[in-house]
């Protein structure tokens, strides 16, 4: 028996109330917070002492044409992230509707626009006219498609429809996340299948999709930049058009950078809003 | 007791695949009787309730319920089947209550009542609000309309749910176990619920395994077995002086 073992038969040693307690040292977590600490001091001096002319970044920070292009950023999200949602929902539905064709032809959406890449789509929707000079319906209207396929509409077709593809999954698992105890408890209250999935279904789905669907709004965010290549005037492009100028290429991304987390933070700020209310119903469960 | 019947069924089958999970079942429920279905698990009974309000689709064999053909029109020598929206409007006359309760976890006890009235029947929302409060007070829940289920215990929740069965004014309530998923403690509320609620002429179809409801409440038994109707008669009479033997058999195993 060793000496830390319990001596049963003393009372004294069970008596503990009045000793010292010395709290455990944690040598190794103050050793990597140290070493951590050097890194990122390191990193904050190359950025300091490094060829970036800060002054150009606060001159260019509330530029008229950077404004304007965070607008345009903000407009893009909204309506590509709009469009993408609707076709979420119309896919995911389509996927559950029992229809064999339908079902398919969701299968194939799905397979498709989640195959090629966003700005190869972005591409394809701006050269449309290539293929289809002129768009309408046969003896009813027709238009130049030149005209129609501005760098607004392409870009929110193309980030739009491939945002649809994404988002109908994260629809789909909402929905089946959904216990088939609702959907029986709905229709013996006579409700119909759409009445159904919009007063039962899908606001309980909301509650597993906000997450998913607040990731992808903020991914949507940063896609936008994507659509500088086909001449879209965004925070990216606008910044581009500046360093065309006056070659202050770094300084301008720079400014480019600082609006998209700008952005990225308020709107994940508002996404723990919506979180928090359709959670309504549930008990806090971020714990494990 | 000889008021119309409101529920009929007359050589009801329905297999998964290859089980066959009822077989050739009939049954008539008269207005206002209270009907148990007993019987060993897996012997059809929850399915056979889930037909009556089309939760299931039968497979030959027809159900009537409020003197209309459940899930479909006849049209001369032809049967049409039912449109969604015919066989919804079908189902607002029956109610149902599960074993797993299925209130709408988003909505407040009320709001879960007033849901089909408001949706449904379109009532106005405040005589339906009025109507569900009524319903509340009547299952002993007059203080927690503004309560999510979550935040009830099993009874409560049971109770809500019988109370949203009964805001769409139903002629017929089913009953799906209905305090099988219930702590021992709060199936007494339950029960004290429905008694009650047999009292008031609710015609009730109740699949359970409590035998003192089926002996004390209900007017009729109909005892279940590998998806066949074995006995159905008076309850008094089914429970104590079976004339299947089967029937004996599940008696003695459940009352030992």
């Amino acid at each position: 028996m060793t000496d830390t073992a319990l001596p049963h038969s003393s009372r004294d040693a069970h008596d503990i109330a009045h000793l010292e307690l010395v709290p455990r040292k944690h040598v190794g977590r103050k050793v990597f917070a140290a070493i951590v600490l050097i890194l990122v001091a390191l990193l904050i001096r190359a950025f300091v002492v490094g060829q970036i002319e800060w002054p150009v970044v606060g001159q260019f920070l509330f530029a008229p044409v950077i404004i304007q292009g965070i607008w345009n950023t903000l407009l893009m999200t909204v309506a590509a992230m709009s469009l993408g949602i609707a076709l979420g929902v119309l896919i995911a539905i389509m996927r559950i509707s029992g229809n064999p064709v339908l079902e398919y032809i969701a299968l194939v959406y799905v397979w498709i626009f989640r195959g090629a890449p966003a700005l190869l789509q972005l591409l394809l929707w701006f050269n449309l006219a290539l293929i289809f000079p002129t768009m309408g319906i046969p003896g009813l209207f027709e238009i130049n498609t030149v005209e129609v396929m501005t760098p607004f509409v392409a870009a929110m077709l193309g980030l739009g429809i491939q945002q649809g593809a994404y988002t109908s999954e994260v629809v789909r698992s909402g929905l089946l996340s959904v216990d088939t105890g609702q959907y029986e408890a709905a229709r013996t209250i006579g409700m119909t299948g759409m009445q159904t999935l919009r007063r039962i279904v899908l606001p309980q789905a909301m509650r597993v999709m906000v997450p998913p669907v607040g990731n992808e709004v903020i991914s949507m965010v940063k896609l936008t930049s994507l659509a500088s290549v086909i001449q879209y005037s965004e925070i990216l492009h606008n910044a581009q058009v500046i360093y065309y100028a006056n070659t202050r290429v770094l300084e301008l991304l720079m400014v480019a950078s600082f609006w998209y987390l700008a952005i990225v933070t308020v709107l994940s700020l508002i996404q723990s809003r919506i979180e928090r209310h359709y959670a309504r119903g549930t008990r806090g469960r971020t714990t494990i | 007791m000889t008021s119309e019947i409101l529920v009929k069924a007359v050589d009801v089958c329905k297999s998964f695949g290859t089980f066959k999970a009822l077989d050739d079942v009939g049954l008539e429920v008269r207005k206002g009787e209270v009907s148990c279905i007993i019987g060993p698990s897996g012997s059809g009974k929850s399915t056979f309730l889930r037909c009556i309000n089309l939760l299931e689709r039968i497979d030959s064999g027809a159900i009537w319920a409020n003197g209309e053909l459940i899930g479909y029109r006849r049209d001369g020598d032809k049967l049409y089947e039912l449109s969604d929206a015919e066989i919804a409007r079908q189902r607002r006359g029956i109610g149902m209550v599960f074993q797993r309760f299925n209130l709408f976890p988003h909505k407040t006890a009320l709001e879960n009542v007033i849901e089909g009235p408001v949706q449904v029947l379109g009532e106005s929302p405040k005589a339906a609000r009025e109507h569900a409060m009524d319903l509340l007070n009547r299952v002993g829940l007059a203080g927690k309309g503004g309560n999510y289920p979550a935040e009830l215990s099993g009874g409560q929740q049971q109770r809500v749910a019988i109370a949203r069965a009964m805001g769409m004014r139903p002629s017929l309530i089913l009953f799906d176990e209905p305090t099988s998923a219930l702590d021992p403690e709060l199936v007494a509320e339950v029960l004290d619920v429905m008694n009650d609620l047999a009292a008031s002429g609710m015609t009730m179809i109740v699949v359970t395994h409590e035998m003192g409801f089926a002996r004390n409440v209900s007017n009729t038994v109909a005892f279940m077995d590998g998806g066949r109707l074995i006995e159905h008669g008076p309850s008094a009479r089914v429970l104590t002086q079976p004339d299947n033997p089967r029937t004996a058999d599940f008696l003695k195993a459940v009352q030992r």
